[in-house]
């Protein structure tokens, strides 16, 4: 692709742009915003795999992957900053599931372990991960404000902590995974995804590249449901004092 | 004594702010009495109530149930020991046997004789396989007392429990507690909004005002000689509401 090509993109953002203020959407700049921050993020992006790429080093993978997972936990600890240690646990979460897909991936040799692989693949995961995060987060704190009386009933009659908050991270943890596998359920049929277009567009064939994006598929799926386990059960304990109360406002809105 | 407070303080923070809910609460309550608890919204007495059953720690004094200072206590044991019951009857989604059995189902037991708490409190055992969310307020009411009493509490606690019924079903949960106090000498901590009740039930009553206790006496001489300035125009007033 030219640059000259690239810049003529940036008439979908003028074409934006215009909308936003003929609707008087209010949104301008946001647009801008979020473009810019796309183009310098991408490229700074491109450049970094790029020197990953040639260095061929497990130490520039790791590196790049610890980065990448670092910025999804501080993202998705934002709402619930007042958790003692959210960001850790997040940080734990995505790295546990990082580290078992990859292992799965890796170990039995389904994809080559080359950084191209390693790095595009963990992106998918990563990126997954930080939004099952949030998405638990917020259901856990609405199921929480909504049923306390259900918690305060069960620590009453000497239940445990455990016992009082399972249902609603139960609760919390299906809710958190049904955008991905409705997402799942309609894949191909309303949108290609974006990776397979992707390759499609770079050559590759079709069969070829729907095989690996199932292979994302199954992935994405495995990844979901561990980072909102893992993440449920890390969160919990510290919702209560060692009292066992549940301790109020842990929860703010980012 | 089965509950003692000692310069009781506790407080919460508001937006941002520090609120004193209880400014130094003394008093006490024997094995077996009712001691009714009663003052104006957010004097502090549903905060008495939680602090009994370690729902929330005191920030300062001592709090004693059955002799034993509450840190000193193992928190579930002591939630099995101080049982509470509160205005809404909360119930959990699933059947009427469900909810009764919670106690039991918490400690990996299951409930032998559903029916005999069913029968005790005054519901058809007709109901056991129905969702309990279905239940009316009083039958709700009556199931939350039940499986309150599963665990066998020496202490109940019990927040408003009749103020949201209708005065036919009030008056019957009135009698039900007044029944269980009897049959099983239970220690009751019963706020009420309802003056006549406190006066009907109540052994000891205690005027709540500010987080302080104003006045705590007889219910019987409370009710007629009242001692503190502040006691007779709350009851003054409440009175004349009427």
């Amino acid at each position: 692709m030219s640059l000259l090509a690239i810049i003529l993109s940036f008439i979908f953002v003028i074409l934006a742009l215009v909308l936003s203020t003929a609707f008087k959407l209010g949104l301008g700049k946001d647009i801008i915003i979020t473009c810019v921050r796309a183009t310098i993020q991408l490229l700074v992006v491109g450049y970094i795999l790029n020197a990953v790429f040639g260095f061929d080093h497990p130490l520039g993978i790791i590196l790049m992957l610890l980065v990448m997972i670092l910025v999804a936990a501080q993202n998705a600890a934002k709402r619930g900053r007042n958790i003692p240690f959210v960001f850790w646990k997040i940080f734990i979460t995505i790295s546990i599931v990082e580290i078992v897909t990859q292992g799965f991936l890796l170990g039995l040799k389904i994809v080559p372990a080359t950084p191209q692989y390693i790095i595009s693949i963990s992106g998918m995961i990563i990126g997954n991960s930080m939004i099952i995060a949030n998405l638990f987060l917020n259901r856990l704190q609405a199921e929480i404000d909504l049923r306390k009386e259900e918690i305060l009933l069960v620590l009453s009659l000497g239940g445990s902590v455990k016992q009082s908050i399972f249902p609603i991270l139960k609760n919390s943890i299906r809710a958190s995974l049904i955008p991905t596998i409705e997402g799942q359920k309609t894949i191909g049929l309303v949108q290609l995804p974006g990776m397979m277009t992707g390759q499609i567009i770079a050559g590759a064939d079709p069969i070829q590249a729907v095989k690996f994006q199932l292979l994302i598929v199954f992935l994405i799926m495995a990844a979901a449901s561990l980072t909102a386990i893992i993440l449920g059960f890390l969160l919990y304990p510290s919702l209560f004092n060692k009292e066992q109360q549940l301790v109020p406002n842990r929860f703010l809105s980012p | 004594m089965e509950i003692e407070l000692k310069n009781i303080h506790k407080s919460f923070i508001n937006q941002g702010e520090r609120v004193s809910v209880l400014k130094g609460i003394n008093g006490e309550a024997e094995k077996g009495e009712i001691l009714t608890i009663i003052g104006p919204s957010g004097s502090g007495k549903s905060t008495i109530l939680s602090l009994c059953n370690l729902l929330q720690t005191p920030d300062d004094g001592e709090l004693y149930v059955g002799g034993k200072e509450i840190r000193d206590w193992d928190v579930r044991q002591l939630r099995r020991y101080v049982g509470i019951a509160f205005q809404s009857g909360p119930m959990m989604k699933g059947t009427v046997l469900e909810n009764l059995s919670l106690p039991m189902q918490l400690q990996g037991r299951t409930l032998d004789n559903p029916q005999t708490y069913m029968n005790y409190v005054g519901l058809s055992e007709e109901l056991l396989n129905r969702e309990a969310k279905e239940l009316s307020g009083g039958q709700r009411q009556r199931l939350s007392l039940a499986r309150t009493l599963v665990n066998q509490p020496s202490v109940l606690l019990l927040d408003e429990v009749t103020s949201a019924l209708d005065s036919k079903a009030a008056q019957e949960i009135e009698a039900l507690i007044l029944s269980i106090n009897k049959d099983h000498n239970t220690t009751i901590l019963w706020v009420t909004h309802d003056l006549a009740q406190a006066e009907r039930v109540g052994d000891q009553t205690w005027f709540i005002m500010d987080g302080q206790l104003v006045e705590a006496a007889t219910t019987k001489q409370f009710f007629s000689e009242p001692k503190d300035q502040r006691t007779k125009e709350f009851l003054n007033r409440s009175r004349d509401k009427k």
